[in-house]
């Protein structure tokens, strides 16, 4: 006999999320899921962002790797609080990896959350973590036509990163036209084009963060 | 690859819709993905296969259908599939609006019906 079921098949992971987004809420902690290509530059904008806000925000990270703890290592090293979660080959964080990993961290006074998760710019989509925003990185060493190849990321995520502009005399990425690609699938998506070498571009970032924590924090 | 987590998700729910209807046998399980939700259906389907090899579930057929992309137009609110449908967007073809536009169908992943016994 056929039984008409309609159900999402990543259910348990959504409801896991929206438990996460609840609790997260409760507390008034801003979470941002970052998503790029492997070596973009997620750990690094996060050891600069951790160092440059230390004195103003409390922040701790997720980090989300195959294998190593050196990302979380080196987050560390600002002092923030870091757990390094490893996916033995996932290509993907999830809720539930998230959950596990809260019970490693101090989030009394807690203001962000960062997730860094794994390198790849098709799976995680597709998998919520209890996050307020999706950012995604994109370096200029990559290619412009990125957002094309990769609808669906840009089209969920809140900002872009348009890192590594230190490089843009070298590269052949029009800056415009990633912008312009972006924009199309997404027309609200922030867009910073940083650098994390050299600090240009990160005040404006920075606000972008400082101005959603606050928000976050108006609503607990 | 993340048929895998896809693949285990699905026995999972599978699983579940068995025991509530009080079913020993899956025949086919009809599977419905959007365009945008970028699943493979082969890696999905060698997923289910090597999953379900030595379980009550073995040889049971899985079935996929992928949902193409419609937008609908941020202006004029007229609703389209990109032109090829390979695109994953496009200008709008009523008012050319190229930005923006909201997915009203294209990124579902969802069992639609279990054929049991």
């Amino acid at each position: 006999m056929q039984i008409p079921v309609v159900r999402n098949i990543l259910e348990a992971n959504a409801n896991e999320a929206s438990e996460l987004k609840d609790f997260f809420a409760q507390k008034g902690i801003l979470v941002l899921n970052l998503m790029s290509s492997p070596g973009a530059g997620k750990t690094t904008i996060l050891e600069r962002t951790l160092t440059d806000l230390r004195n103003e925000l409390r922040m701790a990270v997720i980090e989300g790797d195959l294998q190593t703890d050196n990302d979380a290592r080196r987050v560390a090293a600002t002092g923030a609080q870091a757990v390094q979660i490893n996916t033995e080959g996932g290509c993907h964080l999830t809720a539930s990896q998230i959950r596990a990993a809260l019970a490693s961290l101090d989030l009394g006074g807690l203001d962000i959350l960062f997730i860094e998760n794994v390198g790849n710019l098709v799976c995680p989509a597709e998998f919520d973590v209890g996050e307020d925003f999706k950012v995604t990185l994109l370096s200029v060493t990559e290619g412009d036509d990125k957002p094309e190849k990769y609808p669906l990321m840009f089209h969920i995520s809140a900002a872009t990163l348009l890192n590594k502009i230190d490089l843009l005399p070298y590269v052949d990425f029009n800056l415009a036209n990633a912008s312009r690609h972006a924009r199309t699938l997404n027309a609200d998506i922030s867009l910073f084009p940083v650098s994390a070498r050299t600090g240009e571009g990160l005040d404006a970032w920075y606000d972008w963060l400082r101005a959603r924590r606050a928000a976050k924090k108006k609503l607990a | 690859m993340h048929e895998l987590s896809i693949a285990q998700s699905l026995l999972a729910l599978i699983e579940d819709e068995m025991a509530k209807h009080g079913k020993e046998k899956l025949i086919t399980v009809k599977v419905r993905h959007g365009r945008l939700s970028s699943v493979v259906p082969e890696a999905l389907s060698m997923a289910f296969e090597v999953m379900t090899a030595d379980s009550r579930l073995a040889g049971a057929a899985l079935v996929m259908e992928e949902t193409p992309v419609l937008l609908r137009c941020r202006d004029c609110s007229r609703e389209f599939t990109p032109d090829p449908p390979t695109a994953a967007f496009a200008p709008c073809p009523g008012c050319g609006q190229e930005l923006g536009h909201t997915v009203v169908s294209g990124r579902e992943l969802y069992i639609e019906y279990l054929e049991l016994e």
